[in-house]
Order: structure tokens, then C-alpha cells, then sequence
């Protein structure tokens, strides 16, 4: 664990550390394992994985922010109703804004974006830290752990979308004579990919399980 | 509305477009309730009821009273809360009249509504423009497709843990992976035959 990289005072503020462990100790794909549904299907593109990202992370964030703000209000017997609905409304407005602006990243993710709300991600957070936490720091939880989860998606793009079409946002980078490994743009692909990952993530941060 | 045969749909959504292996949806449980072959007998059952009584109920809501209404933007929030209502009731009713099957079926329920695989079949019926007789095919298989892949998964996880002897840093999901990976490529051979659309 990095944690001696945090000895300044700054670095030692609470909030710093809410936001780093969503980032690393409690990252949302190699330690919880969560999430790895949209994150599989939408990784075979960079501009994919990007707008994936930035849409989790807008819905994490403020959603966690929302549940934080209505904690006292939200009946216990309801709550999984009430995270949910607070949960679609952001993943509605992400929709709507691919669907206006970026209209060929919203076609090629078709169903991906609405699955956005059934991202264990949403909900865990929503559930472990928003509705026990005061609004600003779960807003940065929900950050944090976005941002993480971003980054797992580039990571992932950063070697599908290059080996798999040979290019990078549209940029070809392979050279000429690159033969495209189209395996690593389907699903077989991700999933022996996604499981290097978490084999070399996991024995770098020694946590394994039986 | 999609010319399609149902029963093409049915058979392709169990096993050339297995919503698990070629879609990668519903990862989660995949993952984590694979460590059982009989827990994944009693999630793989209760996925199916949950998908095919849920795809029933959303599909005249969205074509009956969304389109007239002219409230599409309202479906994700609609089909949520939909999804979520009938798993409690399902819930409540096994609870009150079928006590028996509260310890094999009813603890699952909970984590469906969580499940995207429910959701995504609500989206994906909505993409294709199924008609009734269609979404019921597609829901039913698709969750048979689901069920059988979480099953395959279980049984093989079990043979492992028996003698396998694989690497600290890989074992639990990593390996999980792996082997989802291999049974993708098995799956995603007969893809040439169907295309699904």
C-alpha cells in the first residue's frame, strides 16, 4: 500500500484520503470486483471507454451525492427503490447528452449507457458510504471511485483498441504490415485480458483470496 | 417491427448470443455465486422466472403507454422501478404462500434486481423492436443461456478446487476470467451460423 507517499499534512486531510481510496485501496475493480459488466463491452474502443467513464463518474458522483443529501429522509425498507431511482435520473441525463452530442458513440453503445444503472458500483456506494456520510465527502467517494474505474477503462482500450484495430481514436499507430488481433475486440479477448489484470494487480497489492 | 422468427431468437439468445459470454452482462453473480454448482442451480432459476415475468410486464408498458404518451425518456426510470416491484413481490408472495422455497429461491431475489442482465433485456427488446411473441422468446432464452453459462461455470469451479494448483495472485477472480474467456471462444464458434439483431 502506498500510503507512505502521504505524509503532508494536505495529503493527510480526510477528503484526500476518501478520494485516494476509491483510486487505490478500495478500487472498485480489483478489489471489489464490481462493475466489470459495461466495462468488458465497451473497451474494444477508446472513445467508448471514455465516454463510459466520464458518464459513471458523473452518475457516482452525483448520485452519491443526492442519496447523501436525502439519507435522513430515505426510509430503510425503500432505500434500494429510492438509490435507484436517484441512480436513473443522472443515467437519463447521460443519455440524453450522448444521444445530442456524440450521436455515433451513443449508436455503437446502444444498451451499455442505460445499463449505466445497474452498475454494482452505483449502488455499492450508494449503500456503503453515501447514506452513512455527509454530502461533500460522499461526493468525493463517488468521484473517487469513478475516476478508479475510469482509469481501469483506459487501461483496457489502451491495449484492445490498438492490437485489436491497430489504431487509437482514430489514429493509426500500429505500422503497416500489423495484423489486427480481432479476438481482442470481441468478448473472449476482454476477459482473458481483464484476468492478466487482475492477476498482476493482485500480486502487486498482495490481496488474494481462497 | 423486427421480422425475425421467434423461435431463431430463442435458440439464439441461449447460445450464439449468450447474454454472459458474448454480450458480457450480469457479471457480478457470475463471479461471485460461481463457487457452487447448487447455488448456481437455485440463481440460475430464479433469473429466469425474474427476466421472462419482467420482460412481460415492460413491453406493454413501453409500447402501450410510453410511445402513445410520448415519454421514451422516461423508460430506464419506468423499467427500473418495475423490475424492483415485481422482485419484492415475488419476494412477499414466497414468503406468505411458498415458505418451502424461501431457503432455495428466495434469498436470490434481493440481488436480482441489482442483476443487468434484467434490465438488458428490457433495453435490448426495446432496441430490436420485438413484438410480444419475440420478447417472450428472447427472455426466456436469454436467461436459459444465462442460467446454463453460470451452471458450466459453477461445475467447472468445482472440479478445480479439488486439484488445480494455480497461481496466488490469479486465484478467485482472475482465474474466473480465464476461464470465462475459454468458454467465450467455445460459445462465440457458432456466432457464423445466427446473426441476431
Amino acid at each position: 500500500m502506498p500510503k507512505k507517499r502521504f505524509k503532508r499534512a494536505f495529503w493527510q486531510s480526510k477528503w484526500f484520503k476518501v478520494l485516494a481510496a476509491g483510486l487505490w485501496q478500495d478500487h472498485p475493480t480489483f478489489c471489489m470486483v464490481l462493475g466489470i459488466c459495461s466495462m468488458l463491452a465497451v473497451t474494444n474502443k477508446m472513445e467508448n471507454a471514455l465516454a463510459m467513464g466520464i458518464g459513471v463518474t458523473f452518475c457516482t458522483a452525483f448520485s452519491s451525492l443526492f442519496v447523501s443529501f436525502f439519507r435522513t429522509t430515505i426510509p430503510s425498507r425503500v432505500r434500494m427503490l429510492a438509490y435507484m431511482v436517484i441512480i436513473s435520473t443522472f443515467v437519463i441525463c447521460v443519455d440524453r447528452i450522448l444521444k445530442a452530442y456524440f450521436p455515433p458513440i451513443s449508436e455503437e453503445m446502444g444498451p451499455y449507457v442505460g445499463l449505466i444503472i445497474t452498475n454494482c458500483i452505483l449502488m455499492g456506494r450508494a449503500e456503503a458510504f453515501a447514506i452513512k456520510n455527509g454530502p461533500w465527502l460522499s461526493f468525493l467517494d463517488g468521484f473517487g471511485c469513478g475516476a478508479g474505474y475510469t482509469f481501469m477503462l483506459i487501461l483496457m482500450a489502451l491495449i484492445r483498441e490498438p492490437m485489436g484495430f491497430g489504431t487509437i481514436l482514430g489514429h493509426r499507430v500500429m505500422p503497416a504490415g500489423w495484423i489486427n488481433w480481432s479476438i481482442l475486440t470481441v468478448a473472449p479477448g476482454a476477459f482473458f485480458l481483464l484476468g492478466v489484470y487482475l492477476w498482476i494487480f493482485r500480486s502487486i497489492a498482495k490481496k488474494t483470496e481462497t | 417491427m423486427n421480422p425475425m422468427n421467434p423461435l431463431i431468437i430463442l435458440v439464439a439468445s441461449i447460445f450464439t448470443h449468450n447474454i454472459a459470454l458474448a454480450y458480457i452482462l450480469g457479471m457480478c453473480p457470475f463471479i461471485v455465486i460461481s463457487k457452487n454448482y447448487k447455488t448456481a442451480v437455485g440463481m440460475g432459476i430464479s433469473i429466469i422466472f425474474v427476466v421472462t415475468l419482467t420482460a412481460i410486464i415492460n413491453w406493454p408498458i413501453y409500447w402501450l403507454v410510453l410511445v402513445p404518451a410520448h415519454s421514451e425518456i422516461l423508460a430506464f426510470l419506468i423499467f427500473i422501478i418495475v423490475i424492483a416491484a415485481t422482485v419484492q413481490l415475488l419476494e412477499m408472495i414466497i414468503e406468505k404462500f411458498f415458505p418451502p422455497l424461501q431457503s432455495s429461491f428466495g434469498i436470490f431475489l434481493p440481488l436480482i434486481t441489482v442483476n443487468c442482465i434484467v434490465l438488458a433485456v428490457c433495453l435490448f427488446m426495446v432496441l430490436r423492436k420485438y413484438d410480444f411473441i419475440q420478447t417472450l422468446c428472447y427472455a426466456f432464452g436469454t436467461s436459459c443461456g444465462w442460467a446454463l453459462a453460470i451452471i458450466l461455470m459453477a461445475a467447472i469451479k468445482e472440479k478445480m478446487m479439488l486439484a488445480s494448483d494455480i497461481p496466488k495472485g490469479l486465484r478467485g477472480a482472475g482465474i474466473t476470467m480465464i476461464i470465462a474467456g475459454l468458454m467465450a471462444l467455445a460459445f462465440i464458434g457458432f456466432a457464423g451460423i445466427i446473426t441476431l439483431q
